[in-house]
């Protein structure tokens, strides 16, 4: 995968950490390094461009604050930019004086007009309107049965007087639609268009010729995200051709970074209206141009994973199980293969650890991770007795060959998958019980400054979060912090927001030797066996990882035979050893 | 709540992490390091996949006077139109050549304009740069063309327009990969038909090529049956069977609503084999590669026709307007069912598609066919050349 913007920060600035300073040699490396991750993004040139110089300017000038260090620094200064471009002036939808409201769609083949004009009126019906759908597009192959069998299912009437498929005249239809709207009492109407080119000119006179025919209030212009450098030539056709108020972003449940959200707002300075992200009908929203601008920057967004959570997973659920978590020796293997299953469904396991913040910096490691690797931990659970799963202590060595007979792998995997069971059930103990005590002792921190700053930093009242480098804005640390078991673990790096004394939490954090996965600190033991505890967990502490991945199969399964809290790391570097 | 859960993923996941990080190292991160680094010649894992039988005739045609390898690879002796009007496929893509061309001049003449210029000097091939970036190549392998370009010209001395450009479009056609195999795997085995797949994210025209390539094919002479398994979006299937019914197929779908399309996909082959026909589209529904459920879906549809039948083709239709996006889209997609060749659509806009270059050379899956816009006959067999001519002007 791709490296991330802050692991190539990172690294520019690993020479001169501490100084706190930026050098104008400092300012063009960044620059160079935020110019790849931007186009990365699919940000159209031109935009990259201006933004860059943008940045160059700030970088330079009086925005050099102490409290952060320089990637930090610059991280902020980006992501405020793009805010502020995303952001630009957020506004609601214009209604007509004297209705009906005429809303128009218009964009590419494929960007998903018809789909997101059946959300527009569901979500339109739910404000309190009456919305008629309008199948003005007559190009497409059954485009009009599509429009009326999604209309049926939003529950709003659709007009359709024309068949489609090519015959037909839309921008009679368009004109009809308003007489209709009028005769029976409908407020909005929101006109489905075929899909063009910008270089098709006879279908852009099309467009313009419906729009003259209707005088929409808005016109709305549908695009893909994930459209590459192709979204200014084709945002400025339509906007020449037809001309638009307001932009409308699909298909964002992708993995696409969406640059070309950025490209089109400050092309064209139009405002980024609606985000659209699922194939069901409810999924529109209001555009956030905050996780939009760490999506582009790809800095983690802990915010969308807790919303992709709360779509999958209904309150009781998710409320059931985080009961039996906190009881600690409550959580069994039968939790955990319930818990494997809830996971899968979020998605694929590398999207959603890519997801969490400090996830970056071990990219490498966690795309060792897949979801093979939780099938077959399923697997390994599941040929256990239900004995067995409320107590994994029961398991000797027959049962275990049992186990491992009947999912199909190896003892080791058995033996490993259970120590780190423990492992974990453990930690989780410790954690609901000591809460943050566990803090302190991180493993990966090795210095002590550090750490202190990381204490400090998450201990502050966070203010002003939609304005951190981390770009996990307000709301959602807050809620975070309440949990006195993890928040500012969840927070992670990109947390260490600029009001954080000292701001070495980030680069504490995801230092060159930050801790395996970016775990949540609080979720890390205590004090001197932290790295053995780390080790136990799979081998993701920070030296442990790379090493392990050359291990053999036969180098692990000698590891596991040690019980957890022993294997520090002498016994690691035996290990090592043998595996090759 | 919510949060609480996020952190138990995480706990859960940093447990199961443990297992994937002990288990062998996986094959695909070998082949990912080889793609990472420089390679003087085609990226690692591109050259070991194709068998590029057909090389040395697509290389030696002009560009501009046959269009090399028809798509139909058995049977290029037999374009003879049989029931229905619509024309072989041989030729298609010098008749759209122009509206390639269309796409591609900005681009050209901006190269052109730079390079006639007279003088290379930093920040000509900075621009150079950008304009492959501009073209959705990606930033990484743009740089790394540019560079190997630029030693080039050190190393032929010359500072003439014409060998630059040469030298330009030899670089961009070996990025573009000339040796593929491009075919296309029509033929019916023996009384089982070649069954083709169909697959791709939403709204990169699955249905609409599916269409085209039932005309292609019965411009060939085939019989052609239609699969809609795309039984998600509304009225696909009834999109479908337009199509069918302009080109002369038949289709198969079902009336109901959200039917297991693994179960439509295998009634299609079942029904292509009894009937006897010479070739099997089966249409799917687009599906974003980030959702699990669905990509495992597709897995299924394609184990299930595997029943009875072999699938010939998989094919990934993939806009031109994608962005760097596309190669992770391949990249799961290929994992998934294992594609065989892609499809690039919407060839005919502003767009240059410029990441299949980077799919191509990640996954060694050739580009297959081009859409090159929205009339019946608008799909085209993929040619190197035509391509990289029309992006060097």
């Amino acid at each position: 995968m791709f490296e991330t913007l802050s692991d190539r920060l990172t690294q520019v600035f690993s020479s001169l950490r501490g100084r706190g300073r930026l050098s104008p040699a400092d300012v063009e490396a960044t620059c160079r390094e935020i110019r790849i991750a931007l186009l990365e993004a699919d940000v159209a040139l031109p935009v990259v461009r201006q933004f860059i110089a943008r940045v160059r300017e700030r970088a330079l000038g009086a925005d050099v604050m102490q409290a952060l260090n320089p990637a930090q620094q610059v991280i902020k200064i980006v992501n405020e930019e793009l805010i502020e471009i995303l952001g630009g002036e957020a506004r609601r939808l214009r209604f007509a004086k004297v209705p009906p409201t005429v809303i128009m769609l218009a964009g590419l083949q494929g960007s998903g007009k018809t789909t997101l004009a059946a959300k527009l009126a569901l979500w339109l019906r739910g404000q309190g309107n009456t919305p008629l759908l309008v199948a003005a597009d007559l190009q497409r192959p059954n485009a009009v049965q599509q429009l009326q069998v999604l209309g049926e299912r939003a529950g709003v009437p659709v007009f359709a007087p024309q068949p489609g498929s090519g015959i037909g005249d839309p921008i009679q239809v368009a004109r009809d639609s308003l007489d209709e709207a009028r005769h029976k009492l409908h407020n909005v109407v929101v006109i489905d268009t075929a899909g063009r080119l910008g270089v098709d000119a006879a279908m852009m006179n099309q467009a313009a010729a419906i729009r003259d025919a209707v005088d929409p209030d808005e016109i709305l212009f549908v695009v893909d995200s994930m459209i590459g450098q192709d979204a200014v030539t084709t945002a400025l056709a339509f906007l020449d051709g037809v001309g638009f108020d307001g932009v409308v972003l699909t298909k964002l449940d992708g993995d696409a970074r969406g640059g070309a959200a950025l490209s089109v707002a400050q092309v064209t300075g139009r405002p980024i209206m609606f985000a659209s992200a699922g194939e069901k009908l409810e999924d529109f929203d209001l555009f956030h141009p905050d996780r939009m601008a760490s999506r582009i920057l790809d800095l983690g967004d802990i915010l969308t994973l807790i919303e992709q959570a709360e779509r999958t997973f209904d309150q009781q659920q998710a409320a059931e199980m985080a009961g039996k978590l906190a009881s600690g020796d409550g959580f069994t293997l039968e939790d955990f293969v319930e818990q494997l299953a809830m996971v899968r469904k979020l998605g694929p396991i590398s999207n959603l650890l890519g997801m969490l913040p400090g996830a970056a910096q071990n990219r490498e490691l966690l795309g060792q991770v897949s979801d093979k690797d939780l099938d077959r931990a399923a697997a390994i659970v599941n040929s256990m007795t239900i004995k067995e799963r409320r107590n994994p202590k029961i398991l000797n060595g027959s049962r275990r060959l049992r186990i491992a007979n009947g999912s199909g792998v190896t003892v080791g995997e058995v033996n490993s998958l259970v120590v780190r069971f423990l492992e974990g059930q453990k930690m989780m103990r410790q954690m609901m019980g000591g809460g943050i005590p566990g803090m302190p002792g991180m493993p990966g921190m090795r210095r002590g400054q550090k750490a202190k700053g990381k204490k400090k930093g998450k201990g502050g009242g966070r203010p002003g979060g939609a304005n951190r480098p981390g770009g996990v804005p307000g709301g959602g640390s807050g809620a975070l912090g309440g949990l006195t078991l993890g928040g500012p673990g969840v927070a992670g790096p990109g947390l260490a927001g600029p009001d954080g004394p000292g701001g070495s939490g980030h680069s504490g954090l995801r230092g060159p030797g930050g801790s395996g996965l970016g775990l949540p600190p609080g979720l890390q033991r205590p004090g001197g066996d932290s790295a053995g505890g780390m080790a136990g967990f799979g081998g993701l502490g920070s030296d442990g990882g790379p090493r392990h991945r050359d291990d053999g199969d036969d180098g692990d399964s000698d590891g596991q035979q040690l019980p957890p809290g022993l294997r520090g790391s002498s016994g690691r570097r035996g290990r090592g050893k043998k595996g090759r | 709540m919510e949060t609480l859960l996020i952190i138990l993923g995480i706990v859960l996941v940093a447990v199961i992490a443990g297992g994937g990080a002990l288990l062998a190292p996986r094959a695909r991160r070998s082949g990912k390091a080889a793609q990472t680094g420089p390679m003087p010649g085609q990226g690692g894992t591109a050259t070991a996949a194709p068998p590029s039988t057909r090389a040395p005739e697509a290389a030696a045609a002009p560009p501009g006077e046959v269009s090399a390898p028809p798509p139909v690879a058995e049977a290029p002796a037999a374009p003879t139109p049989t029931v229905e009007k619509p024309p072989p496929s041989a030729g298609r893509m010098v008749r759209l050549r122009g509206r390639l061309a269309r796409s591609q001049s900005a681009f050209g003449s901006a190269l052109l304009s730079l390079l006639s210029s007279g003088k290379l000097d930093d920040q000509t091939w900075d621009e150079i740069e950008e304009i492959l970036i501009t073209a959705d190549m990606g930033a990484a392998p743009a740089a790394h063309l540019v560079e190997r370009l630029r030693t080039e010209v050190k190393v032929a001395g010359t500072t003439d327009l014409t060998e630059v450009r040469a030298l330009l479009r030899a670089d961009l056609l070996e990025q573009v990969g000339a040796d593929f195999d491009r075919t296309l795997h029509t033929a019916p085995h023996g009384d089982r038909p070649a069954v083709l797949l169909v697959v791709g994210v939403n709204g990169t025209g699955k249905t609409t090529t599916c269409g085209k390539l039932a005309r292609v094919l019965i411009g060939d002479g085939r019989s052609v049956l239609l699969g809609a398994a795309d039984t998600f979006r509304a009225a696909a299937a009834d999109q479908l069977e337009t199509w069918a019914n302009r080109a002369g197929a038949t289709v198969v779908r079902t009336d109901r609503d959200g039917a297991d399309p693994a179960s439509v996909a295998f009634e299609a082959v079942r029904a292509g084999t009894v009937r006897g026909v010479d070739s099997v589209i089966v249409d799917t529904a687009g599906r974003l590669h980030t959702k699990a459920g669905l990509m495992d879906e597709l897995g299924k549809i394609k184990r299930v026709i595997e029943k009875h039948a072999t699938v010939d083709e998989v094919l990934l239709v993939l806009d031109a307007t994608t962005g760097q996006n596309g190669l992770r889209q391949a990249r799961v997609f290929a994992e998934a069912v294992d594609i065989t060749g892609i499809v690039l659509t919407k060839l005919d806009g502003t767009a240059k598609g410029g990441i299949v270059i980077a799919v191509q050379r990640e996954l060694g899956v050739p580009v297959k066919l081009v859409g090159l816009g929205e009339g019946p006959d608008d799909l085209a067999p993929f040619e190197p050349e035509a391509f990289v001519d029309a992006l060097v002007g």
